[in-house]
């Protein structure tokens, strides 16, 4: 029985072609040749051949108490097998044997997405041994502790720890940046990153679905699994409804007795379409998303979404990258080059964020002088300072100024007021008592914010409202920039929680973006708590949404993307009823039988799937400009 | 415990699941089935002493399912 049943699984798709000659041959022997016999005998092997596989599948189903599809056909097939309907029941069992094989093919379609995913995942490993020599072993046979030897181009096969060597690793499978990052000694290493260049040897911490990669895959794997409502409720239907149409077509037979009709009720009320309507519409969705760096948590994640009218928003790291960088510079000595070499090599010995944009920025700007410098000092709160028999040098905040006793002149003052009001840090360099450079540093917007916010309420967002733990003139100076519609600052984490409650109370859908670091209590209360930045595994657990790509762009995709997977699954499910309605309609009427209505069946099937393939190639939506003429404010 | 993780050929009818989440679940010394659908995978937590991965891999093969792969990794 089970090499039976292994046999015809396998063999299920050459069944169904040999029951397409048959049914040929049979129909050239009949209507061509007139041997009405000989065609009677193809169509009876024909049905015999056909209807094993699906009474199997129906036996199976039975035996888990489940009434299926299969049951509805296999005693419809049987039941025109024994009142001589040959012919019916050699058709119905080849549509739906063919149905099935389409609905394979297609249903491979919408899963490819995620399939290629999982394709890029690591499975061999060059393993070291303890006598410096390798070999090359499945990554699951790897170990916690195990090093292992990537080459040049090579692939990273675990998660872990550079022990020796140094190289570029493109990790944008892991955290969206596409522009190689250099790694050596003691650097942490992502599965699924490829080394561009540079050997290096691993020390391995995780391997397979532990790794960073592996619990990607696994979080985009269940959620094509995890049902939407609308999908659950079919499904619930569907338990109900299948057994229904069997007891419709036994009353029929009882009421009428007129056993073909009742047997064509059962063909024509199987659920088919219906069934794989709603989750197909959600594994391409779903799929749509992964292939873009959108992970999102189930159809529950993309329904909710879909139904998001509020967007809270954190400031840093979230609206801005995170990264301090200079915005302007006032030079008030004699020489400005020589200045800013002088602040470069002062801030170059401080790891301070602060010290470190100004020293990148002026690198970038071409100066790399060394000029010597004296001992420095910390002075905790205010900066740097130094002096030796030539000059004394001054590096910090105002206060640092002022304790030191520099004079600030109006001029000077000016420009500090203006770095300021911008809401950017301020941070001065004095030499011998005189104030040379008044620098601003700010933490960058991201550059597709605006046009992201902006798309997103194009899309039918009512209202965008950042928090930030920051002060009031630096959240205003971001938020002036952007679409947004309310701005409260100073805020602790729980504050912005309750902001959230806040709005959930007014009756608002609300998705929290924040980096998943400090904000997740917020992402945890909101309807959809949206990680955006690093593939952090705090971000993977309570975000219901993952943007691995850390862009607006992606933001906006998904949002839209979840509207069009919510409307193509309501579209199957309407596809889907009507269907069945019109083959009953066509039944009173007259002009449906159980070939042809099964044949209208399959293609209702294929409509369905073929609707929710249109998800697959949404593409990313690029904005366009006349998207982004009218910012709310 | 372990966890077994077994990849199937592809599923194509819902109710297949169905099928093979119970009968892993009726064997002894298994909690946790979870059937992927989409993905084609059963997952189980095993108590090693009672049940293998390689038993689960035969349950599933006698419903009628291609394994084509069984990972049995210790919890710790």
């Amino acid at each position: 029985m089970t090499k039976l049943n292994i046999w015809i699984s396998k063999n299920q798709n050459k069944m169904t072609a040999s029951i397409a000659v048959l049914i040929a041959l049979s129909l050239i022997s009949d209507y061509l040749l007139h041997f009405e016999t000989i065609a009677t005998v193809f169509m009876i092997v024909a049905s015999i051949i056909g209807a094993i596989p699906v009474a199997l599948h129906a036996f199976g189903a039975l035996q888990n108490k489940v009434i299926s599809i299969e049951l509805l056909v296999t005693i419809a097939v049987v039941g025109a097998f024994i009142i001589g309907e040959y012919e019916e029941s050699a058709i119905v069992t080849f549509l739906f044997l063919f149905g099935s094989y389409l609905e394979q093919k297609t249903l491979e379609k919408t899963r490819s997405s995620v399939k290629s995913l999982t394709k890029m995942a690591p499975t061999t490993a060059e393993l070291v041994n303890e006598d410096g020599t390798t070999e090359t072993v499945d990554v699951d046979d790897l170990d916690e502790g195990d090093h292992v030897l990537v080459k040049p181009g090579g692939q990273i096969p675990v998660d872990g720890k550079i022990i020796d060597g140094i190289g570029y690793m493109n990790e944008a499978s892991i955290t969206g940046e596409s522009t190689p990052v250099q790694k050596s000694n003691g650097d942490k290493v992502f599965a699924g990153s490829i080394a561009d260049n540079g050997t290096i040897t691993i020390e391995t911490t995780s391997v397979g679905e532990d790794t960073t990669f592996g619990k990607i895959i696994e979080l985009v794997e269940e959620a094509q699994d995890s049902q939407s409502p609308a999908a659950r409720f079919i499904d619930k239907f569907a338990t109900y409804y299948t057994p229904a149409v069997l007891i419709i077509g036994i009353l029929v037979w009882i009421f009428t007795q007129n056993f073909p009709l009742a047997i064509t009720v059962l063909v024509l009320g199987c659920p088919g379409a219906l069934v794989i309507g709603a989750p197909v519409s959600n594994v391409a969705g779903i799929g749509n998303g992964a292939k873009n760096g959108i992970l999102m948590k189930g159809g529950n994640a993309v329904n909710t979404f879909s139904h998001v009218d509020t967007l809270v928003l954190d400031k840093t790291g979230t609206l801005t990258t995170g990264k301090m960088s200079v915005t302007d510079i006032d030079n008030f000595g004699k020489d400005k080059n020589e200045d800013l070499a002088l602040l470069s090599a002062v801030e170059n010995t401080s790891d301070h964020p602060l010290g470190q944009a100004i020293v990148r920025h002026i690198n970038d700007l071409g100066i790399t002088d060394t000029p010597k410098l004296p001992e420095l000092d910390t002075v905790k709160g205010q900066g740097l300072v130094g002096q030796n028999d030539d000059f004394k040098i001054l590096v910090g905040n105002e206060r640092l100024m002022k304790a030191n006793d520099v004079k600030i002149s109006d001029t000077q003052r000016k420009a500090i007021n203006k770095r300021m009001n911008d809401g950017d840090s301020v941070v001065l360099m004095a030499v011998d008592q005189e104030l040379r450079l008044v620098v601003g540093v700010n933490d960058q917007l991201r550059s597709d914010a605006r046009e992201g916010l902006q798309a997103l309420k194009d899309a039918g967002l009512r209202r965008v409202v950042m928090l930030t733990g920051d002060n009031k003139v630096a959240a205003q100076r971001v938020a002036q920039r952007l679409p947004i519609d309310e701005v409260h600052a100073e805020l602790l984490p729980e504050d912005k929680v309750e902001f959230v409650k806040k709005f959930q109370e007014q009756g608002s859908t609300v998705a929290f973006v924040g980096d998943g670091i400090n904000d997740s209590p917020s992402l945890a209360t909101a309807d959809i708590g949206i990680g955006m930045g690093t593939g952090t595994d705090v971000a993977i657990e309570t975000s219901d949404i993952i943007l691995v790509k850390s862009s607006f762009d992606a933001l906006a995709h998904a949002y839209t993307l979840s509207k069009k997977t919510v409307a193509n699954t309501k579209e199957n499910i309407i596809i889907a009823v009507g269907t069945v309605a019109l083959l009953l309609l066509g039944l009173v009427v007259g002009i449906i039988h159980m070939g042809s209505g099964m044949f209208v069946h399959e293609i209702s099937i294929l409509v369905v799937i073929f609707n929710a393939m249109r998800l697959i190639g949404n593409k990313s939506s690029k904005l366009d400009s006349n998207q982004v003429v009218s910012p709310a404010n | 415990m372990a966890k077994v993780i077994l990849q199937l050929g592809d599923l194509t009818c819902p109710s297949c699941m169905t099928k093979i989440r119970k009968a892993v679940e009726n064997q002894d010394g298994v909690s946790d089935v979870k059937v992927l659908f989409n993905a084609g995978k059963v997952k189980a937590n095993i108590d090693q002493a009672k049940v293998t991965g390689n038993d689960l891999s035969s349950v599933i093969t006698d419903l009628g399912y291609e394994v084509k792969k069984v990972k049995t990794k210790e919890l710790a």
